[in-house]
Order: C-alpha cells, then structure tokens, then sequence
C-alpha cells in the first residue's frame, strides 16, 4: 500500500526590535535574570499592554515578502493557560484577526517548483523561561517575556520531508532578508514545529495528526518527520491506529519519543483582548513599507551573477545571510569593484570572523574601508602583499587604509622617470645577468628584479620593473 | 477632623489662610478616621505616614487635602489588596495613573478604603477584610462595590474619594450613602493601576458629598495617558463650568422600564419628585423605552464574568499575592486560587470561564456581545431627542447585612439600572433625591449622558442639589 | 438547555484552576445552574445580523515608539515573590501531566 503525508509547519521568529512587544523593557539576548523586565512584564495587577509600532512594521515586511493578504483591520486576543513563565496566564496573540492570511513561498524541490502556501501569520508576545532544577524545584526568569514573535503558520500541503526543509530554509532566506528577524535558531530566533499525518494514497480524509515542537536544527526536521512517516506506516499497516499526540525528536537515537496523548484540542477560551483597541492597517503605511523593503536573496543573486559576473557559488556565499549581502553591497556602492569585493569578503574576511567567532557588526571593518583598501590595490597604489598588511590592520583597528598606507610609507614606487635609472644601473652592474639572459636563462630576471627590490626597500612596483627591466636588456 | 460640613473649596480656604496646617488636616483626618472607622470600617489601610506634599501651591484646589482611594488602585509603596486574600501583602512597586495625578495636584492620598473582593458585589460584604456599615443605619449595607469610599465620604472621614464603577459600583453605594457619584464616560480617566475586573467596563470615578468636589477631583484625573490604550485623546473641559445652570429647555428622558413596579414604592416617589422639580423649573421630560432593558442582567454577568475570568488567572501564587502551601506546581495554583479567592470571585471566575469554553463561545459570550451592540443602540436612539437620562439608581435602598448575600439572582438584578450605562460605556451619576419614605434610607438619583457629555450629568445633579439640599442632613447612624 | 451537571462544573474548574470539595460542588453547580438559567433568556433576543460589542473605545491603532525604557529594577520586581533565588522566581517542580490521565 502506499501513503501520502500531509506536512504543516508553525514558524515562530522573534522580531527585531529594541523593546518589547507590550512594555518598553529591552530586549537583549543574554541578560541576568529578570533584569530587563517591568510590572508589565510580570502582569501586575493594573498594567494594561501599549503596542509596539515596529511590532507591526517588521511583521508586515514579512508579509509584504510573502505575497500574503495584509488583513485591513486586526485584532489582539486572549488566550488562556496556566504555566509559571505565561505571567497573565493568558497569552496576547491574534486569533480572530491576524495579521497577514494567504502568502505562499516558492521552493524547488527535487528539480521542480512549487508553490507552499501560507495560512496565516500573526503577531503575539513570548513567554518567559522555566529551567528546571534537580531539587525539585524550576525557576523562571522573565527576560523573554514580552519579546514580539511573528507565528507564520503553513497550509498543510507538503508531501515529505525535504519539501518541508526547503520551505523552512526558503522562509528563513525572506525573513531573514526582510531584517524583521535574527533567525537564529540556536538563539531561538527561529523555532520550529511541525506536524505530520499520513493516509493511504488516494483516501481524501486526512489521518490523525503528530506534532512535534521547537525542533533545534532543518536537519532534525528532516531526520524526525521521516521517522513519523515511517512509523507511521508501520502502524497501518499493522492495523493499528496512529494516536493524536505531541511527540519528541531525541537526537542520540534519531527516533521520536511520545510526550504526550491529547484528548482533542486544548480549550484556550479565546476571546477579544478588552484592552487593546482594533489596529487600522493603511494602505499608505503598507505602500510604504513596500516601498522601502530590503531586495529579497533572489533579487541580489541576479544583480551579484547577471550584472557583476560573479560565479553563482560566489555570490551564494556572500547571501548566506543580509549582514554579509549588505555589507558587499555597500563596499561596491563606495566605489569597490564587485569581484575584487567578493574575493575579499569571501576569503580573507569569511576567515578573520570564522577565527575570531565573530559577526560582521561585531568587528572594526567598515565597507568603506574594504573599499578604499580595493581601489588602493587596483591602481596599484600597494601591491597584493602589502594589502595583507593594510588588511589584518584595517580589519583589526579600524584605520583608514590611504591613511595608514602614507603614514607607513607602504606606497609603491611606480615612477619610471625614478625607475629606470636604478634598472639601468642595476644591469650595467651586472653584465653577467645580461649575458645569462642573451643565452635563453629567464632565472637571470628574477635575480635583476630582486637586485632593484633590494635598492628600494621593497617597494617598487613589480610589474613597471618588469617592463623597464625588459626594455632596458632589449636595447643592449 | 470631620468633614461633614466641609468642601474643597473650604478646606482650600482654611488651608491658604493658615487656619489650619496640611500637617495638621492629615493628622486629624486620620484621628478621625480611626474613631469612626470602629463604626464602618470604611478602610483596609490607613497611610500613617501620609504626608502633605511639600512646596503647597494653594492655586491647586487640591493641594493638601485629603483623598482616600478604592483599594484596587494601585498605590505606589501602599499596600493594595482590592479586598482578597489573594493581594492580603501586596505592595505595588509602581503607580497608578489617577494617583499620580491627584499626587501632581498636591493632595494628600490618606488610605485605602474597602470594597467588595475584586469589585465584585454590591455590598462590601464580599471584602477578606469584613463588611463595611452604612452610616445611615449601621445594621445596613453601604451597597457596593465602593462601599468603603461611599461610607468614608458620608461618614465625614474625607471630603472626596475614588472609586470605580463596573456595573454601578459607584453609583449605587453612592445613592445607599446619600452622597453624589459620578461614573465617567469609559476611557475618560486612565485604568492604568486600576486593578482590573471586566476591562471593557472598568472606569474610576469620583465620590463626594457635594457635586462640586466630584468635579474638581475628575478636572485632576480625567484626560489621556501614553499607558493606557483605551482612554480617550479628547480634551477635558473645566467640570465645574457646568455648575450653577438652570435647566430651562433641557431634554430629558425618563425610561418607562426604570419607573415600573419592581422600584420600590419610597424609591419611586423620591425619584419622580426630582422630576417634577425639573418639569417645574422649565425642563421637557420625554417617557421613552429602553427596550432590551429585561437582558441587560444576563447580558452584563455573562460580559463581566468572562473578562474576569481571564483577568483575574493572574493570581497564581507565582510572582505576588498569597501562595498556598504545596507540593508540586499545580497545588500552587490550584490551593493558592481556592484558598485566596472568595466564593463571589469563584462564581464570577466559573461563569466566565464556561462562556468562553468550547462549544459554550458562540452561545453565550457572543451572543451576550451582539445584545450588548442592541443595549448601546437604545441608547443612541434616546440621545438623538433628549440630553440626559433620568431615574432611579437602584431599585431599593441599602438593605440588611447578610440579607441577600446567598441570594446571587436577586443580588445580580439588584443591578439593573446601573448596569447598561457600563455597557454603553456613557457617563452616570448618582445625587441624593431625599430619604425614602418606606424606608427612611438614602435614594439616588441617576443621571446618564451621551459619551464625554459629563457637563449635562454635572449641570442636573448640581440643579437638584441646590434645591433638595441634601447635604444640609447628617447621617443618622453616626449619633452616638 | 443541556444540564449543568458535576461534571461540567469539574471541568470548567479545571480550566480556571480552581478546586472545590464535594459539598461545595454542589452548592456551585446548584448556582450555576439557576446562573445559566437567566444567561439562557438572551437566546431569546434575534441578533440575527447584528455585530458584536466588546469594548466601547473612542480609539484605534494606539501605538508606542519602539523606545526602551527601563522602569523597575531586580529588586523592585522580586519584593513580592513568595519564594524566589538568585533572581530567578521559584517554583516547586513542573509535572508534564498527560490530558487522559
Ligand atoms: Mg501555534
Ligand atoms: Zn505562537
């Protein structure tokens, strides 16, 4: 017999703000605990939630980026539960008016195109933190509380698991270049959760879901529905029957582990957020975020291969993700050429962040500067050498390559009416070199342009030594 | 200090005048309020410390005078505790919005009066901190849920207090006290700090013997807060602009469903009285219907008790309040919510909870706020021909301690006249209109207005107290 | 309407966190049912095309900067924690119950 699964996936990004969602406490990822929280935070009796205006910017760029419907009028809502990091013991989410309904995002899989559609996205708060003791206690800690999520909820329509990690992986190049988000799933930028059902081919009605929450990686989102697709259909084939349950994905055996079995749906008792008013979503506001949204991965790919001749593999690297895409970007836009742009960005500066664990934000390397030290290169102002050293300097301190290169006298000497008469007393002090050089012995060359290397300290200009080098032997 | 006999404008004279220190008012206010507060029990806390601000400037009316808060606003570094076990130790570490205000105006705030728990009741009796007495008569209720402001401020204890009103709980305790209590119009004043019953209908207001206090102290809290999402940007107007007119011409309706056979007989009479003296003095009175008035019960419990619900989930034993001895963590939230709420809250909290429950949602919660949009249009259709509402606060005067408290469907109807002004959200108050002749109790006189029209409500209820003289009679319960 | 039993009243308490001793689930479905009953009467009212009400504000689209804003310290926010350590609020251990138990 064979099966069709049925894939559904519930992305949650944290937006990229400076404050919360509802309260004006920071969001910083790592701070002490309970340090960046107010009575708002906490749900202290009185307070009353203030929106976020960037809340909603971010959310539409992800919308915008979508293709989704942006609704005209949204709503807040409550939902209920009880849990010690859910301080109202309701949470604040949009469930009757979201934000955004019917985006879709394109994927390839398998050499084919497809479109996956989006159900709808909305805005809600997240929760705090339990770490559980050993003791028999947990403790919470609030930091996270209030910190804006974007809930991105798939239609049900992927088939398997790869088409499942290319939506995750195609939805978080958007997301990620829209900036709305950090998408970082080992910070919990980005947190995922799936669920899976399977019935017979050709059967309409749908099996009974799995889920499975806040997968860690694509790839155990890959390793974990297919597990679930094969246990599954073990089950059926069996004559068994799949339960409704929240299952686990436990990395060191690659299985899936059951949490929990559920009756039916959890009964939230979603109802109208009484303190919020309704949310007017303007076509203006809306035309001008269009207006000023970043260009998508796609867009830059065509502009970095069609226009700057780069190899795809090339500027792949560079949009692996929107700092080091900007950050090309803008080095060209201050006057670098883009293939001598990806050369360094790719490799002397891929390296210096991978050896120190950085990011590009964190370092001392402006655009300008990587420019600069590029146009210093390209006419021929220092040569490839001593741009290893203008960089490890630049990159490190932040200094301005013209600067550093005049101020360290690193300029080379490229002056022929100062050249050649060094070239001219170099050979003439040599004529064995000369001779060695009549009789077919290239080696000679090398000799002679170290000769005059040696005289100016280093910094002649190879290439114009060459040229005065062989003119000078021909006329002899 | 008693002020039975005194106003803001008075003690503002006394005060400039060096009569008496702001010192000196606090000190006495609270002497007075320990002797009397043996009778009422009128506060949960008295603010010892309570010190006038410094640097008075006499030009603010308020400047150090004593007010007394409703104890489910927030207070910063003053214990709150809106009445329940639940908040017995609460210490709020930040301030309300309404306080702030009156704090900005220099008056001095001295204590925190009772309240039934979470606003929830009419009586005071629901309090963890045990009934308040009515000054009128001490073996009757002072209503509720302000019955701590309303009995403080008849008793004499303070010249002015706040209060909040959900579904009449300024208004009644302000007409069971013979004092005058105005509801503003929702999103008038700030709820930030104002601990939350039913959101959507929560609104502070003020409590006074004279209507010209009320609109001193509403002149200080009203108008915008950056907190608050649901109060209003509109402009304030000086409330006592409206004092001192006549009512020639005014419109006024007087629906047939306030005036029927369940008011009581010494209510109605006192009541239709205030009318006849606005028909006398040149006031057109229209007989109009608010049909939907039969639901407005069903409709305003089903409302207030899912917003309540959810509200009121908060007190889990996790971060504040009282936290039950447990074992593990669902004890904690299953002992600290049983043992630290009272049953009026729990009956409020499982009503609600019911009506948003699955398959109850559609029913009940929905239905109940698609009637609520029918109660608010019989009110926009009266208010196209008529300036204000007239009738009856309540349809009895204060009853007996311990007489209705078992009895949730007769306490719950108790509310009926108070209850739609809430769900319009328009603006209400009470002013004293006599002693009832049945009962020889306080009755009220209700005056409602188009949303932000608080002017009209001040304009009649400061007509009728200038001619009834309500104030002029002492409550009869305090006589030793 | 379909009855109010024990069990509903159990189940709504569960929802809301709350617990009640046999006697005292007798008195509250008692009272809830006569509670319901009145709720019942609004089925009367013909809402057929009317919109709902759920807040009477003269606002919308109420935003704040997104400006942080530091208010209460550590200490301030810990003052009423029942039982707390090292910053962090404590709470007796979290059992992951299964909904058929
Ligand atoms: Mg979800
Ligand atoms: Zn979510």
């Amino acid at each position: 017999m064979n099966f069709t699964s049925t894939i559904g996936l519930e992305v949650h990004f944290e937006l990229k703000t400076k404050s919360k969602i509802f309260s004006p406490s920071p969001v910083t990822y790592g701070a002490k605990p309970n340090t960046e929280t107010n009575v708002i935070d906490w749900g202290y009796p009185g307070t009353l939630p203030m929106v976020n205006k960037e809340v909603y910017r971010l959310g539409l760029m992800v919308a915008l980026a979508t293709h989704s419907h942006i609704n005209p009028v949204t709503h807040f809502d409550r939902k209920n539960y009880f849990y010690p990091d859910n301080p109202k013991a309701y949470q604040i989410t949009q469930f009757f008016k979201p934000l955004a309904e019917n985006g879709y995002v394109e994927v390839e899989v398998h050499g084919k195109k497809k479109k996956i559609h989006i159900h709808e996205m909305h805005i809600e708060e997240d929760a705090g933190k339990n770490t559980h003791g050993t003791n028999g206690f947990s403790y919470v800690d609030y930091n996270r509380q209030g910190v804006p999520l974007l809930e991105v909820v798939s239609e049900p329509e992927m088939t398997d698991p790869d088409e499942a990690v290319a939506y995750l992986e195609k939805l978080r190049e958007i997301v990620q270049f829209t900036g709305a988000s950090d998408v970082k799933m080992e910070e919990g930028s980005m947190r995922i959760d799936t669920n899976i059902s399977i019935r017979p081919a050709g059967q309409k009605e749908l099996g009974t879901k799995v889920e499975m929450k806040n997968l860690n990686s694509f790839e155990h989102v890959r390793l974990s529905l297919a597990y679930e697709q094969k246990r599954q259909q073990e089950i059926l084939l069996s004559g068994g029957r799949v339960r409704l349950s929240t299952r686990r994905f436990d990395t060191n055996t690659g299985k899936t582990v059951l949490e929990r079995v559920k009756e039916g749906d959890a009964d939230y008792r979603y109802f109208p957020e009484p303190d919020l008013p309704p949310y007017h979503i303007k076509q203006e506001w809306v035309d001008e975020i269009a207006a000023n949204l970043p260009k998508t991965a796609d867009e830059r790919r065509k502009i970095y291969v069609d226009e700057y001749g780069l190899k795809p593999y090339d500027a792949n690297v560079l949009l692996q993700n929107k700092e080091s895409s900007d950050f090309f970007d803008a080095t060209v836009a201050a006057g670098a050429d883009p293939q001598q742009a990806a050369n360094w960005m790719n490799t002397q500066v891929n390296g210096y962040l991978n050896e120190k664990h950085a990011e590009l934000k964190d370092i001392a390397l402006t655009p300008e500067n990587l420019a600069a030290m590029i146009k210093l290169i390209s006419d021929g102002t220092i040569s490839s050498k001593i741009a290893k050293k203008v960089f490890a300097e630049t990159v490190a301190n932040g200094t301005d390559p013209k600067k550093y290169v005049e101020e360290n006298g690193m300029a080379q000497l490229s002056d022929e009416s100062v050249l050649a008469p060094m070239v001219k007393e170099v050979v003439d002090a040599n004529p064995q070199s000369v001779e060695d050089y009549k009789n077919g012995k290239d080696r000679a060359i090398g000799f002679l342009v170290g000769q005059i290397m040696k005289q100016t300290r280093g910094k002649a200009n190879p290439k114009v030594i060459n040229k005065l080098l062989l003119a000078d032997l021909a006329s002899r | 200090m008693n002020y039975l006999n005194e106003t803001i404008d008075s003690l503002n004279y006394k005060l400039k005048s060096g009569a008496v220190s702001a010192d000196q008012l606090a000190k006495d206010t609270i002497t007075n309020i320990k002797k009397t507060d043996e009778k009422i029990n009128a506060f949960i806390t008295v603010d010892e410390d309570a010190k006038p601000a410094e640097d008075l400037d006499f030009n603010n009316k308020l400047a150090g005078v004593p007010i007394a808060i409703k104890d489910n606003i927030i207070t910063n570094g003053l214990k709150t505790t809106a009445a329940s076990h639940i908040l017995y130790n609460f210490e709020p570490v930040y301030e309300s919005t309404v306080v702030a205000k009156l704090k900005a105006a220099q008056a001095t705030i001295i204590g925190k009066t009772n309240m039934d728990e979470f606003a929830m009741g009419s009586s005071t009796e629901t309090s963890y901190f045990g009934a308040t007495k009515n000054p009128w008569n001490l073996n009757k209720v002072p209503g509720g849920s302000s019955g701590g402001s309303a009995a403080a401020v008849a008793s004499g204890e303070v010249v002015a207090a706040l209060g909040s009103d959900t579904g009449g709980s300024i208004r009644q305790p302000a007409s069971f006290n013979g004092i005058f209590g105005i509801k503003p119009t929702y999103g008038r004043v700030s709820r930030w700090g104002l601990i939350a019953f039913a959101s959507s209908l929560d609104q502070i207001g003020v409590m006074s013997k004279r209507v010209k206090d009320s609109a001193e102290v509403l002149n200080v809290i009203a108008g915008a807060d950056d907190r608050d999402a649901t109060v209003s940007e509109k402009e304030v107007p000086d409330y006592t602009s409206f004092l001192g007119k006549d009512v020639k011409g005014l419109r006024v309706a007087v629906p047939k469903e306030y005036m029927s056979d369940a008011v009581e007989e010494g209510v109605r009479k006192a009541v239709e009285t205030q009318i006849e003296l606005l028909r006398a003095n040149g006031a057109i009175i229209n007989e109009v219907s608010l049909p939907h008035t039969k639901y407005v019960v069903p409709t305003y419990y089903i409302i207030a008790s899912s917003e309540a619900s959810a509200n009121l989930e908060r007190y889990d034993g996790i971060r504040y309040g009282y936290r039950a001895e447990a074992k593990n963590l669902d004890e904690v939230f299953l002992k600290s919510r049983s043992e630290g709420f009272g049953d009026e809250v729990k009956r409020r909290i499982m009503l609600g909870s019911f009506a948003l429950s699955a398959g109850a949602y559609d029913k009940f919660f929905l239905q109940a706020a698609k009637v609520r949009t029918l109660i608010c249009q019989d009110f926009d259709k009266i208010f196209e021909d008529n300036d204000v509402i007239v009738g009856p606060v309540s349809t009895e005067t204060a009853f007996d301690l311990n007489s209705e408290i078992s009895d949730q469907i007769k306490m719950y109807n108790n509310d009926i006249l108070t209850i739609s002004v809430n769900m319009a959200g328009i603006p209400a108050a009470s002013v004293p209109a006599g002693l009832s002749e049945t009962t020889g109790m306080p009755v009220g006189f209700q005056i409602m207005a188009k949303r932000f029209d608080e002017g009209h409500v001040f304009q009649v209820a400061d007509f009728i107290e200038r001619n009834n003289k309500f104030y002029e009679q002492t409550p009869a319960g305090l006589e030793d | 309407m379909e009855k109010v039993t024990n069990d509903t009243i159990k189940h709504v308490a569960t929802l809301a966190q709350l617990e009640f001793s046999e006697e005292e689930l007798a008195k509250f479905t008692s009272q809830m049912r006569k509670i319901l009953e009145m709720a019942e009467e609004l089925q009367a009212v013909d809402t057929t095309g009317v919109e709902e009400t759920v807040q009477v504000v003269d606002r919308d689209t109420v935003f704040r900067e997104d400006v942080p804003e530091k208010w209460q310290t550590r200490e301030e926010m810990l003052k009423n924690v029942p039982d707390k350590s090292n910053g962090f609020v404590k709470v007796p251990v979290i059992i992951d119950k299964d909904d058929n138990q």
